[in-house]
Parts: C-alpha cells; structure tokens; sequence
C-alpha cells in the first residue's frame, strides 16, 4: 500500500530525514517510535503533503502512484488521513460544516453520492457517541476552545467520518488522561480491518497497550534504526531512548535503564 | 462637475424646492451648511482626520446618474423576503410611499420620512437636526443638500419589536442622493434600525447620508448599516449618536461597495454607565478603498465600549481603521476595548489601522491592539488534509475571518442578511452557502 524507499526531507536547509525506509501493507499497525528531534512528525507532514519541508531524495509510493506529486487533499481523498499532534483552531466555521465538507469531498471524489443534511447528522451523531463527544460540539467552530482530549477526539470522529485506507496518528496520545486514551484508542481499534493500514507515531509505549501494534520502528536522526515487533516498544518503554547514539547508531550493549 | 462651486450652485438651484424649505431655522442652517462647505471644500489628506483619505480628486469628478435604473421593487423583494417588519424605501434620495411598508406600530411611535416630519412636527425635527458645524465638510455638504431621510421618535419605555429597514436605491435622473436620518429614543425605549445602501451600474455616483441618534437614559438603540453600492460609488456618511445615563447603543457597519466609503461614526456619553458596541467588517478589492473614523467619547464615568472591526482586503484596495478614544477627567471607572484585525488577501492590499487614546482619568480600563495578517497556512493545511482543495479551504478561512464580526449581530435575520451580503461578495460563495 504504502512504500517509502530511501526518503529524504529538510526544513530551512536542516536535513531531518536522512534516508527513510519503511512499508507498509493492508491490515498492518506500525508505530514509529523515537526520541523529540528524530523526524516522526516531520514524516507525518511530508505524507500528508505540507509544502514547509522540502523532499531531497528518495521515494513514496501509494498503490503504485507517486504519493509526493499529489496536491494535499489528493492525498486525502484517496485514502491517507493524518491525525494531527496539534489540531488547528478555526474560529468562525462550524464543526458540522468542516467534517460534511470533509466527508463530502472525499465521498465524491470515491463515486459515492453525497450526504445530505440529514444522513449525515445521523452518521456524525452515532460516530461521536462512539467516541464520547457531545452533541454540542457540532454547533461549535472547529477545535476552539477544546481540550487537548476534546480535540484529539474530534480528530478520531474526522477518522471515522473519513474511512481512509490509511491513517496515520501523530501523538495522539500526547495530553491525554488514560481515560480519554482508552477512548481514542477504542475509536481507532475499530476502525481496524484487513483493508486498511495505521501508522502510529508516539513518543511513549503506553499508547500500544491498548493499539497493539504489529510492527515497531524506532526512528533517530531521520532514520529507522531498528524494527521489530510489539516487544521493542516494552524495550525502549523499559530501557527509554539513551541507547541510541547521537548519530543514530545502537550502542553494541544497551544501557541501564533511564540511562544516558 | 464635482467642483466645489458646481455643488454651491445645485443648492442654490434646488433649495426651494427641498422639504421643509419655508422653515426660516432649516433655510438657515442649511445656508450656513453650504458656506462652511464652500469655505472649506473637501477635505485633503492636510486635515487630521482625513490623512489617509484624501478627497481632493472629488474637484475634478464627474458624477452621472446610470443609465438604467435598479429595478427597486425586485431589489426590495430580495432583500425583504417574507419579513413583515417596517420597511421605509428611498429611491434617489427620495421616500417612496408604494414601496414602503410602514406597517402597524405601538402608539406614539412617530415613523415617517423626514420630509413628512418636518410637515408635522418641525420643533421636534428642529431639535434633532444638528447643526453646521458637525463634523467635517462633507457633512456640511449633506446638511445643506439632503432632500429627505427617516424620522423615528420613540416614546418613553416602548420598545419596537421588529426591526426598522430604510432601503436607500440609486435611480436613472439623479447623480447624487443626500440621507439624513434622525432618531429619538427616549428613555427605556428600545429598537433596531437597519440602513441599506444599494447600487447597481457602471455610472460614478455619490451618496452623503447622516444617520444622528439620542438614545436617552436606559434606553437601548442598535444600528446596522449594510452599505452595497454600485462598484464606481462614492459613498460618505457620518452616524453620531449621544447616550444619556444608562444607554446603550451598538453600531455595526458592514463596508461591502463603492469605490470609496468612508463612515464616521461617533458616540458620546453623556450619562453616567453607558455601554456601546462598535462593530465593523469591510471587504475590498480592486483598487477601492474604505475609511472608518470612530470615536468613543466616554465623558461621564462608568461607560462601557467594545469596538471590534474586521477588514478583508483584495487586490490593491486599502482599508482605513481610526478609532479614537477620549476618556474624560472625571470619566472614572471607564472601561475601554478596541480590536482591529486586518486579513490581507493579497500582496498589494493595504491595511491602516491607528488607535487614538486620550485619557485623562486614572481609574480606568483600556485595551487595544491591531493585527495586519495573511490567510494561516497551518489551518489551510489542516482543511487540505481533509480533502477540502485549496479555493475551498481560502474561501472558508475567509468566511471564517469575517464570521467573527457577522457572529456580534444579535438578531439572527439580520445576521443571515448580512451573511447573506458578504457571500454575494466573496468569489464561490455558493460552495458556502450551507453556512448560512
């Protein structure tokens, strides 16, 4: 589905991606770990198309399309949603308005008719009750004045409302109470299905207790400098990131600990 | 011509016939009126309040009527809908019985055309009317030359229900229209007053109205004005309003046509614990330009203000934002705010924005900030990742800019006919539509 062959990105003449690997197939979870600095958001926006970072090398590659020539909501439409770290805040517009906007964009460019006010109102309503949000929040504008847990569940709604084939959570963890986490986490488990993919970027392993991923990456210095499966992530939860070397290579013999 | 002797001449010619022409105190001011414009001339950008809107270019212009009329009861249609209301229509400048619907009103409320009140109740007019020296010039220009306008008197404690309309529509013989609208609110009297300014054509014309309100003690007094004229307008106009003890008045001025508009707008208090709201949006673009001069005088203490003004400029246009505040000596315990937030939507639009405060009490509360900016990319980015495409994305953040000003109208109809303004203005703003 997804096949990232050697990519290479930088922001402002900064080099942060230096040389990525990564596929991902239908029906998989992968997280991708690392410590701050190591490039996991910045690989979250060069896939979903953000024109800040500039791509230097490399390739990627969408069901045999060339996913970076995509203008963003190509991208979007045809299955790659990004859940963001930081939810924008957009004053003036209603959320009802942003996700039938969103729903209906994506609807159409996939031959599907388009909900009108009343299907959509009794899909958006079952949708968020799944993920605990009042109605409430379809009447306020997008995002503003949410918690941090008010917004990483409206970004779980916009997932659901979008079906993607493959979605990529940024943080989505970050800020939130364990409840809430259950509750995102529950959003996202059941959006699982041998059709579509996750790529789950977090800092910490407690996320993937309850998104239990199938394969774990850790990134550093822009590279995936290991992989393996869910017991790397209780690895680096148990030995924390200090047995990366500052160039990204593994120390031969890991660290205490919380060391270094 | 547009020179100034050419409009010394027109009133010359046509004081006779104005309404109200054998009063001896209106034939008087309205000489004194024409002498200090003559005196003066228009305004360049030598005056203080006019230095970022010069009007020296209007010696040299020409103004024309348009060949063809608006088609004004289609245009009333369209903005009336099915609201029954009270609807006062001016074509021209002048009232038009058949196309007003006055409709049925408590007792004591005195509605009418300014022609027809200065036939029935001259003294009270008289009053109301204001003097030469208001203002600058050009209101100078509207006192001497305006042919009619509304008179609202509202008795003491009565409250007018649903919201008055006075539709002012150019026509096919007249170059200008002159305005001047008076409202009396006495004491705990309360109504909402909407002026609507349309044009259609391709002719240079001018409008110059004068809106003057007294909002006496407890009285509360809200005024939308909701300016479409034609592209090629010149449209000048002044609201002053004074609040006795307790009054409140909110004003929103939504700036959406002519080439040139410029509104200066006004308030005083004169009690004590007065509160005002001064809201204000704009949308501009080719090479027009709109000026808003405010000032919020709060010379009795305990006053309250809020001016909050929005302006989305295109092209090359170049919006003007003045908001003066004076806090008297004895003003204490005054409360002030004022915002105002420029979006610009290219790189050759202009935005000023100038706060003037002039304090003199201590004890007292004021805010204000301005901001000058282009669309958020981060937001821009986060609708494209939803699948909404770059035009859709800029159109909605536009709105979204804008909604903010349109939101601080109480009364939902008229929220939705102002939204409904800006949309008309705003390129795809069918795709938004269902915002309404």
């Amino acid at each position: 589905m997804l096949d990232i062959k050697n990519l290479k990105a930088s922001v402002e003449g900064k080099d942060i991606l230096k040389g990525l690997d990564l596929q991902v197939k239908a029906g998989e979870v992968h997280a991708i770990m690392g410590p701050n600095g190591s490039g996991k958001s910045t690989l979250s926006q060069v896939l979903a198309g953000r024109d800040t970072f500039q791509v230097d090398g490399g390739s990627v590659t969408w069901d045999g399309q060339d996913l970076l020539a995509m203008p963003i909501e190509e991208r979007a439409r045809a299955g790659l949603f990004l859940a963001f770290q930081y939810p924008v805040e957009i004053p003036g517009v209603s959320n009802a308005y942003f996700l039938k906007a969103a729903v209906n964009a994506v609807r159409k460019h996939r031959g599907l008719p388009e909900f009108d006010a009343m299907d959509f109102l009794t899909r958006v309503k079952a949708e968020m009750k799944a993920v605990g949000m009042k109605e409430e929040f379809l009447y306020r504008a997008v995002n503003e004045g949410f918690s941090g847990g008010e917004k990483k569940r409206n970004e779980v709604l916009q997932m659901a409302l979008l079906e993607p084939r493959l979605a990529i959570l940024d943080e989505t963890d970050s800020g939130l109470d364990i409840d809430a986490l259950k509750v995102v986490a529950d959003g996202v488990n059941r959006l699982r299905s041998p059709e579509r993919a996750l790529i789950v970027i977090t800092h910490y392993q407690r996320l993937l207790d309850y998104i239990v991923p199938d394969h774990v990456h850790v990134l550093s210095q822009g590279r995936i400098v290991r992989s393996g499966g869910r017991e790397l992530a209780l690895e680096l939860e148990e030995k924390g990131y200090g047995w990366i070397g500052d160039a990204g290579e593994i120390h031969a013999a890991p660290p205490a600990a919380g060391g270094a | 011509m547009s020179a100034v002797d050419t409009w010394v001449s027109a009133f010359h010619a046509r004081s006779a016939q104005q309404p109200g022409a054998t009063l001896p105190w209106l034939a008087d001011l309205r000489r004194q009126a024409i002498y200090r414009f003559a005196d003066e001339g228009w305004p360049t950008r030598r005056h203080p309040r006019w230095q970022h809107t010069s009007l020296a270019f209007m010696d040299q212009q020409d103004f024309a009527a348009n060949a063809v009329a608006p088609d004004a009861a289609a245009a009333l249609a369209r903005l009336r809908g099915d609201d029954a209301g009270h609807w006062l229509v001016f074509v021209g400048g002048r009232f038009n019985a058949e196309l007003s619907d006055i409709g049925a009103l408590p007792a004591g409320v005195q509605l009418t055309s300014l022609a027809d009140a200065l036939d029935q109740h001259p003294e009270a007019v008289q009053a109301a009317f204001g003097s030469a020296t208001d203002g600058d010039s050009p209101a100078a220009l509207n006192l001497a030359l305006a042919t009619d306008g509304a008179w609202l008197r509202l008795p003491l404690g009565v409250a007018l229900e649903a919201p008055v309309h006075l539709v002012f529509i150019t026509n096919a013989t007249d170059a200008s229209q002159h305005l001047r609208n008076l409202i009396v609110a006495e004491a705990n009297s309360e109504a909402t007053i909407v002026e609507h300014y349309l044009g259609e054509g391709e002719a240079t014309t001018l409008t110059t109205a004068a809106t003057r309100l007294q909002v006496d003690a407890d009285a509360r007094i809200t005024h939308l004005k909701l300016q479409q004229e034609a592209e090629p307008a010149i449209h000048l106009a002044s609201i002053n309003a004074t609040q006795a003890r307790g009054a409140h008045f909110a004003s929103h001025s939504l700036s959406f046509g002519a080439r040139l508009a410029r509104n200066d707008i006004h308030t005083r208090f004169d009690g004590e614990g007065c509160d005002t709201l001064l809201n204000g949006l704009y949308h501009l673009d080719g090479r027009r330009h709109v000026d808003h001069h405010t000032s919020i005088n709060h010379a009795q203490p305990r006053g309250n203000s809020r001016e909050f003004y929005r302006g989305l400029l295109d092209g090359n246009s170049r919006g003007v934002f003045t908001g003066r505040i004076i806090v008297a000596k004895d003003a204490q315990r005054s409360d002030a705010m004022q915002r105002c937030d420029n979006l610009l939507l290219s790189r050759a639009a202009e935005a000023d924005a100038r706060p003037e405060l002039e304090i003199y009490a201590d004890d007292v509360k004021c805010a204000h900030g301005a901001t000058v900016g282009q669309m958020d990319e981060d937001s821009l980015f986060y609708l494209q990742t939803r699948g909404l495409d770059d035009a859709h994305a800029r159109r909605l953040l536009t709105y979204a800019f804008a909604a903010e000003a349109l939101d601080r109208i109480a009364l939902l109809p008229l929220r939705k006919q102002a939204r409904a303004a800006l949309m008309a203005r705003l390129p795809g703003g069918e795709l938004l539509e269902e915002l309404l």
